[in-house]
């Protein structure tokens, strides 16, 4: 469509091949919340995976940190149109998690601290694309960024990367979380700008 | 408007450019097909120059209600790419694209019977102003209190509009200077703190709904104060902007 926007464009940006359509370049790390940032704990901390039979298994923060850890490099995407290039985080790969879950469902539901859920396929959880991330530059996660811990699944947009991850319920149907339930895509790829429905 | 309508972009012309401070500006835009918005919701701008390269931000709405007309409330971001854009250059007559109305969660609903707490810092006011007219416009009953921190008097976006509003639109509005008070003002110019948190809000028995908008560190400061008084987390709707 021709619409331009006479004499616009003087202040343009630096296009660059790692932007996904439709984002610009931050330097920032904005916080996008719906409601208060939660305290938690790590010594109440725990992390439960549920099977669509109802089995849970959970770790406690020592049992987590327990694990093999990963570092993360990684560009992070904003649906609200901003893109972070190179981010480092440290946390648990979901396929550590998952190795001793047994299951037949594809869709995930990520339940947070405070009450937030978010809908994600198993797909995008396994094969090397989600973590449990507890650092972020070097340092423990901020509570506004999502610690102690948050789910990070950095090839969607990031409201799937839900702060304060208490749980993951293993479901059948992908039934729609909570920024999904109100405008946003179910599933979220930032290079096919799946934003909104 | 039942906010179902899949979101589409539309073209829309600028219909007129109102200076609000000296670094932000009310830009009413007709956008056929607009199916109209809800207060607090947003839209996707999205600036084409004449090369064909694109932009696209995200701005609060600072009117809503159905109809094909926007209002957009619009604060320049330093070293911004489109925001001054928008703020010094574009005129009425000039073109550009929106998508939306977006966003279902930071928005009030005039049938929700709960009084109403609103809390800005900055240009955080302009979702909450689309909420109090909003009340004005559905001539509803619910109390609404509006809590406005800004820098000086000269940073206030729709300074008149929300005294009018406070003098005979129904909202109780308090004023909080960070920097510098108007003369003959009888608070002290500074942060927002819990006192004056206390003074302004709604009591926890009044079981107000909050809407908080504004910077990072001001939303945190002011939803944690909250959540530690004894409102409910899930009674305090935020929307933050810029990094932590």
């Amino acid at each position: 469509m021709a619409v331009f926007s006479r004499g616009f464009g003087e202040r343009r940006r630096e296009s660059d091949p790692r932007l996904p359509p439709g984002q610009y370049l931050t330097e920032d790390f904005p916080v996008l919340s719906a409601g208060p940032t939660p305290d938690i704990d790590t010594g109440e901390w725990r992390f439960t995976i549920r099977t669509e039979t109802g089995d849970d298994t959970t770790w406690t923060w020592d049992e987590l940190q327990a694990l093999p850890i990963e570092d993360i490099d990684t560009d992070i995407h904003c649906v609200t149109r901003w893109t972070k290039l190179g981010t480092s985080w440290r946390g648990v790969s979901l396929d550590t998690l998952f190795e001793g879950i047994d299951t037949s469902v594809e869709y995930a539901m990520a339940h947070s601290y405070g009450g937030y859920t978010t809908n994600i396929p198993l797909e995008d959880l396994l094969g090397g694309q989600a973590w449990i991330a507890f650092e972020f530059d070097g340092e423990p996660l901020d509570p506004e960024h999502g610690g102690p811990a948050r789910l990070l699944v950095p090839h969607l947009y990031f409201w799937k990367s839900a702060k304060w991850l208490r749980a993951l319920v293993l479901t059948e149907h992908d039934d729609p979380g909570f920024w999904e339930q109100n405008g946003y895509h179910l599933h979220g790829d930032p290079w096919t700008e799946e934003r909104y429905w | 408007m039942t906010g179902s309508r899949r979101a589409v972009w539309r073209e829309a012309a600028v219909v007129e450019s109102i200076p609000s401070t000296s670094r932000s500006r009310v830009l009413r835009l007709q956008a056929p097909g607009w199916p109209g918005s809800l207060p607090g919701q947003h839209v996707d701008v999205r600036l084409t120059a004449e090369d064909g390269y694109q932009a696209v931000r995200s701005y609060s709405l600072g009117l809503a209600g159905d109809g094909e007309s926007i209002e957009l409330g619009v604060a320049e971001v330093p070293d911004g790419e489109v925001s001054p854009y928008l703020v010094h250059d574009i005129a009425p007559g000039d073109a550009l694209e929106v998508l939306g109305p977006l966003g279902g969660y930071f928005v009030w609903h005039e049938d929700d019977p709960s009084p109403v707490q609103l809390i800005a810092g900055g240009s955080g006011i302009v979702p909450l102003r689309a909420m109090a007219r909003a009340r004005v416009a559905a001539a509803t009953s619910q109390p609404f209190r509006l809590l406005v921190s800004v820098k000086t008097p000269e940073d206030a976006i729709y300074r008149e509009d929300l005294e009018v509003l406070g003098a005979d639109g129904g909202v109780d509005l308090t004023w909080a200077y960070t920097r510098a008070a108007p003369e003959g003002w009888k608070g002290r110019a500074g942060r927002v703190t819990a006192e004056i948190l206390d003074a302004a809000v709604w009591p926890v028995a009044e079981d107000p709904l909050i809407f908080v908008c504004g910077p990072t560190g001001f939303v945190e400061f002011v939803a944690r104060t909250l959540v530690a008084r004894g409102h409910p987390a899930g009674r305090i709707k935020t929307e933050r902007f810029g990094g932590a």
